[in-house]
């Protein structure tokens, strides 16, 4: 098996901040790879050093199987899609998209001719013309995405693409990325701190915190078999234990786990609790109205705090609890997902 | 009594109801006294200096006459006169060619490059020089470049006289010393307007994007490739803007053309001369005409190539 980028113990260090710290990851040819963390989290940091804006301080980075140390970024086989688009202002978008084929050297013609065909497949045909000043970001989005695959690379990173649209217009590029990315079958990095982009659009996703990587899994995986408190807390919502309360909740010599909102019922009377379940009483200090469903804050004894989500549309003629209910919390055994802690 | 009553209480609250509710008014009072200013004083004075170049001047009574004619216009054109212009018009685009060659390095390292304690410095080196009299600073090139001032000296401590002799020979640039030849004026014309250009090119420089010149280098360009088709074009408004300085400044000046350099006259020398010693006001209007236009055209220029937006 090849991989389109590798990462072995891959550290960037600025000083004594440690912005990647040991790193190490494999990402293989044609896949949806997300970094998904919160903002200082080394994400980024790791997409400059594919693209060789930063050096690692130490490890090694391998780009289909070439040491990339020592090779700049112009003599990478890789192409960035930058968060800010970074088209550039003095030149028409038909320039800006043909700008890598000209420095290599491609005629005049079939350079026009072949960034025209990347226009097109984005959509903005008619806008060659057109100076990046005078688009819409949805449609420099689409520039910088055409001016990045127009020289057909064979790993193409993308910087939080869409994080300076509007909601709608994200919703409808993620369709599009996705699509594109499986009609070219090139390897996406992409770059994102909003778990909802990641999980939608990935083959896998590497969950960032403080320059490390918390977790690799698919998104179904993430978000079922979260490792760690972190990704716990980080993909989705959840209701994290850890220490006494774990032990509390979950039953003498249980460690760490993650209890999702979604998988807590919640009974007026302590009724139903099969052997393989675990139920408590609780007492509802919260309710928030989100339309298809409500998320309920509830208090179990010993201070301990509870999320549960319970569906709006389930008709068994109960009212929505209300603040102060008295209510009985149950979950499956199955929901409670261990976690690792890992050391500070 | 309403809250409206209340507030108008005093005079000058009701000064500022009536400006706020009349914007035009408001403008009026804030801009009238510098417009005033503007129009009278600085363009009215102007227009009245180059009335007096429609006047005729007799040579004999050395006085102005109240009759109006083009003379004076037209002997700008003359041979003399017009080398005059040209000398002037060569060492404007000379000194600008050179600040220009000699402040990109500079402000490319100070906006690329230098970190904040380095930039400082730079910024303090290139404007201190402007803080010292612009007179004895001429005065000092003047000893410094003379025979046996420290140029002299260090040149033939360095072996190097023949050269210097070479140069000094050739037509237009030579003359008998460093002080007294066109090249000597040059070289001190550059310096005292050389910050002038570093700043523009800095500023226009510092507003490159730092990345789109990461955007230049991930798309495959060389450092050179890089250079050429992303930071001098987006720069490049900033050389014009500086230019405009370095040339304005070096057409109009008459103060290092009197201290340095050969004994042919500049337009401001002449005009100096013409004013002054002469007393031929309108002739010296008349030639007060050449660098207005010659800016006028410059500045068209420079507008087409968007300067205006670097400045």
């Amino acid at each position: 098996m090849s991989f389109a980028v590798e990462f072995q113990e891959v550290s960037r260090h600025y000083g004594k901040v440690r912005a990647v710290d040991g790193v190490s990851l494999a990402i293989a040819e044609g896949e949806f790879f997300s970094m998904l963390g919160p903002s200082g989290s080394g994400k980024t940091t790791c997409l400059r050093l594919i693209a060789g804006f930063e050096q690692p301080t130490s490890g090694s980075i391998r780009i289909h199987g070439v040491e990339a140390a020592g090779i700049p970024p112009f003599s990478r086989d890789v192409n960035t899609v930058f968060q800010d688009y970074a088209l550039f202002p003095h030149m028409n978008v038909l320039d800006n998209v043909a700008y890598g084929l000209m420095v290599k050297g491609v005629g005049k013609d079939e350079r026009l001719a072949r960034s025209r065909e990347a226009l097109a497949m984005v959509d903005l045909g008619e806008y060659g013309a057109r100076r990046p000043s005078q688009l819409s970001g949805g449609q420099r989005q689409r520039v910088a995405l055409a001016r990045a695959l127009v020289n057909r690379p064979r790993v193409l990173l993308l910087d939080e693409p869409l994080g300076a649209l509007d909601l709608k217009l994200r919703e409808q590029m993620q369709g599009e990325l996705k699509a594109l990315q499986r009609k070219l079958g090139i390897t996406f990095v992409y770059v994102t701190h909003d778990q909802g982009e990641a999980l939608s659009m990935s083959d896998r996703v590497a969950v960032f915190n403080q320059g490390r990587i918390e977790q690799v899994d698919t998104p179904r995986g993430l978000y079922t078999r979260p490792a760690t408190p972190f990704v716990a807390r980080f993909v989705g919502t959840s209701n994290v234990f850890t220490g006494a309360a774990a032990a509390l909740l979950g039953g003498p010599g249980m460690g760490a786990f993650s209890l999702r909102p979604e998988h807590v019922r919640l009974q007026r009377s302590p009724a139903g609790a099969a052997g393989n379940s675990r139920q408590l009483p609780a007492r509802v200090i919260g309710v928030q109205y989100h339309g298809a469903s409500s998320r309920i804050e509830l208090q179990l004894a010993g201070d301990v705090r509870l999320v549960a989500n319970v569906n709006n549309d389930e008709g068994d003629g109960e009212s929505l609890p209300e603040v102060g209910d008295e209510l009985f919390a149950t979950w499956s055994d199955q929901a409670m997902v261990p976690l690792r802690e890992l050391p500070a | 009594m309403n809250a409206n009553a209340v507030y108008l209480r005093t005079p000058l609250r009701r000064v500022a109801a009536l400006l706020h509710r009349r914007g035009g008014l408001m403008l009026a009072v804030l801009l009238g006294p510098p417009l005033i200013w503007m129009c009278v004083i600085y363009l009215g004075s102007l227009l009245a200096l180059l009335w007096q170049g429609f006047h005729g001047f007799d040579d004999f009574s050395m006085s102005v006459l109240p009759t109006l004619t083009l003379d004076n216009y037209a002997k700008i054109f003359e041979k003399g006169n017009f080398d005059i212009v040209l000398r002037t018009l060569a060492m404007a685009c000379a000194v600008t060619v050179a600040a220009a060659v000699i402040a990109f390095p500079i402000a490319y390292y100070m906006a690329r490059y230098a970190g904040p304690r380095t930039k400082a410095f730079f910024y303090i080196g290139v404007m201190l020089p402007m803080w010292a009299s612009y007179i004895v600073k001429a005065y000092s090139w003047s000893v410094i470049l003379a025979k046996g001032g420290i140029v002299f000296w260090l040149i033939t401590k360095l072996h190097l006289l023949w050269l210097l002799d070479g140069v000094l020979a050739l037509p237009y640039v030579g003359g008998s010393t460093l002080s007294t030849s066109h090249l000597g004026r040059f070289l001190v014309f550059t310096y005292i307007w050389l910050p002038f250009m570093v700043l523009p090119i800095q500023a226009a420089l510092e507003r490159v994007p730092p990345n789109l010149v990461q955007a230049s280098m991930d798309l495959g360009a060389r450092p050179r490739q890089t250079f050429r088709h992303v930071i001098w074009p987006l720069a490049f408004p900033g050389v014009v803007a500086g230019s405009i300085f370095t040339f304005s400044l070096t057409l109009g000046d008459f103060i290092i053309p009197t201290l340095i350099g050969p004994s042919g006259l500049f337009i401001g020398t002449y005009v100096y001369v013409q004013q002054g010693a002469v007393g031929n006001i309108p002739m010296a209007a008349a030639f007060t005409m050449v660098p207005i236009v010659l800016i006028a055209i410059y500045l068209m220029i420079a507008k087409r190539l968007g300067a205006f937006d670097a400045l």
